[in-house]
């Protein structure tokens, strides 16, 4: 019998992922290379969801082109829009008020909470539990509201300006996202009863996908994922912007490197981000919601560079000027570009069954890819 | 090997009371249906509403005797990242000073191209624009989602100006 193993010859075989597939979350397309079911390369394949968004910056005003960056990361649009809005602001050496500070940084952790949300339940469902997909969307939900009722729309807001803010904060919006941090201090822990102890979860997740720190920054893994890899890359703590240089917060690291390392970070990011929310909520100070701009903004001469951190790591926004009203180069450094390409790396050698659950815990947004 | 058999119903057991753990979670719903918050769309058509700030589509604002107050300066055609509004203004004699004048012909909305950004809304002088709370946009014809938002006979209101 041994002998006959030994002489039964495998072959390597190809196989196609995507680019329609339920659990790669949108059109990406990886090239699989199998020896039965070991992973020997993974070779993703973009391009099906370009939409030219840096292109059509450069045609846009300043003003209009901050819209785009919604489409990017969808579930850290406040945050893009953040970066824009920052790098001109940068270019015009504005100064801004406290109070848009303030409501930046709240807003921008709330998008944070909701786009963690959402991946923990589609974490879940990837692994084949739908129930958490479902209580996933249930807290969703009232940050939702929360958004639709200060910056009318629930996803795609567009809620900053260059300068400052659209609209000031709704009345209602203290008390509502007060309401949502005693509501979600107590569903929290169903997260973690559901699964984080789960032992079919925790199988699946422990020792899988593991990305040293070393490959970690060599591949510009940010976020969460680079964080599970104990790469210490948080921009909110490095370079603080806004109000972030006004708060307390831990930045979450694990050293493990694995899928469940990558899954811990975010949650413990979640009860971070509730901590920096209460401390600003109600020392929102008065004063206006926009800094005066011109009509019409011509920036100076020369490059502005920004960064940030979204949900899914660092986003990079770089605009060059030739002093005209639309920009002359605009480039995205978008988290999941280069997080996906640790995903070789993470996954050779591994079983196809566990791609699923690694792929989940780098928390791809295939529009943010492709832009 | 005693260790081992042990070690082996420990991990069973151990197994067994995380999933139960999150069975209680899922067990209290069931038995609490007061805690789910989902909505009976389309049953609660009536009764839903949607917030204030809510962007659903641009609508041009028209008072009871069919007036509006857009004056066809197409500062919101202008502020429009992506074309979905076209102003076709033709010149008419104003009936105080006799003198022609610019006036819109056809506010035309592309509500397909729209991607709900406000920017329009906040570019116009004299706030004749304004976002809509309807959201129900799907239609068979996607020709029908080319409106004009002027209605027929509608002219501007008095005193207002460029
Ligand atoms: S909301 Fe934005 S995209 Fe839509 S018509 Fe107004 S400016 Fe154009
Ligand atoms: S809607 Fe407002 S901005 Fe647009 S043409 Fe009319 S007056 Fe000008």
């Amino acid at each position: 019998m041994e002998d006959l193993l030994n002489k039964a010859e495998t072959q390597e075989y190809f196989i196609n992922m995507g680019p329609q597939h339920p659990s790669t979350h949108g059109v990406l397309r990886l090239m699989l290379t199998l020896d039965g079911e070991i992973i020997k390369k993974v070779e993703p394949h973009l391009g099906y969801i370009h939409r030219s968004i840096e292109k059509m910056s450069e045609k846009d005003s300043y003003y209009q082109m901050v819209h785009l960056t919604d489409r990017m990361d969808y579930l850290s649009c406040h945050i893009n829009n953040e970066a824009v809005c920052l790098a001109i602001e940068k270019g015009l050496q504005l100064e801004i008020p406290d109070r848009v500070k303030y409501i930046r940084t709240i807003i921008s952790e709330l998008t944070r909470l909701s786009s963690h949300q959402l991946w923990w339940g589609v974490m879940g469902m990837d692994l084949g539990a739908i129930t958490t997909f479902l209580y996933g969307f249930r807290d969703r939900e009232m940050i939702t509201d929360i958004f639709e009722e200060t910056c009318g729309a629930r996803l795609t807001m567009n809620y900053n300006v260059p300068g400052g803010l659209m609209f000031d904060i709704h009345p209602n919006f203290q008390k509502r996202t007060k309401d949502f941090i005693k509501h979600f201090k107590k569903k929290l822990p169903e997260y973690d009863e559901l699964l984080s102890g789960n032992i079919i979860f925790t199988e699946r997740t422990k020792d899988i996908g593991y990305l040293s720190k070393e490959d970690a920054i060599s591949y510009g893994v940010t976020g969460p994922s680079g964080r599970g890899s104990g790469f210490a890359c948080d921009v909110r703590k490095r370079i603080p912007y806004s109000a972030y240089d006004k708060v307390e917060f831990k930045e979450i690291i694990y050293t493990e490197g694995d899928s469940f390392a990558r899954y811990k970070v975010r949650m413990d990011e979640m009860k971070e981000s509730l901590y920096i929310i209460e401390q600003l909520i109600d020392n929102i100070p008065e004063g206006d919601f926009k800094a005066k701009t011109k009509a019409v903004i011509k920036l100076p001469d020369g490059e502005y560079y920004q960064r940030v951190e979204t949900a899914r790591g660092e986003l990079g926004v770089y605009i060059i000027s030739d002093n005209k009203k639309n920009p002359y180069r605009v480039k995205y450094r978008s988290p999941g570009f280069s997080n996906l390409s640790a995903l070789d790396t993470m996954a050779r050698g591994g079983k196809i069954a566990d791609l699923v659950a690694m792929m989940s815990t780098l928390d791809l947004v295939i529009p943010d890819i492709d832009r | 090997m005693i260790k081992a058999i042990i070690n082996y119903f420990k991990e069973i057991f151990t197994a067994c009371r995380t999933l139960i753990t999150g069975m209680k979670v899922t067990g209290y719903y069931f038995f609490h249906p007061k805690e789910i918050i989902t909505q009976q769309y389309p049953e609660n058509r009536a009764t839903l509403q949607m917030f204030d700030r809510f962007r659903g589509e641009v609508v041009l604002l028209h008072d009871e005797n069919n007036e509006h107050k857009c004056t066809g300066c197409s500062a919101c055609e202008i502020a429009c990242p992506n074309g979905s509004i076209e102003i076709i203004s033709k010149k008419e004699i104003d009936p105080e000073t006799s003198k022609p004048k610019k006036a819109i012909d056809k506010f035309v909305y592309h509500l397909s191209m729209c991607t709900f950004c406000n920017l329009c809304i906040l570019a116009c002088p004299t706030d004749a624009i304004k976002m809509s709370k309807s959201f129900e946009h799907s239609v068979y014809d996607r020709s029908k989602l080319t409106k004009v938002l002027n209605k027929p006979g509608s002219k501007i209101m008095a005193g207002i100006k460029e």
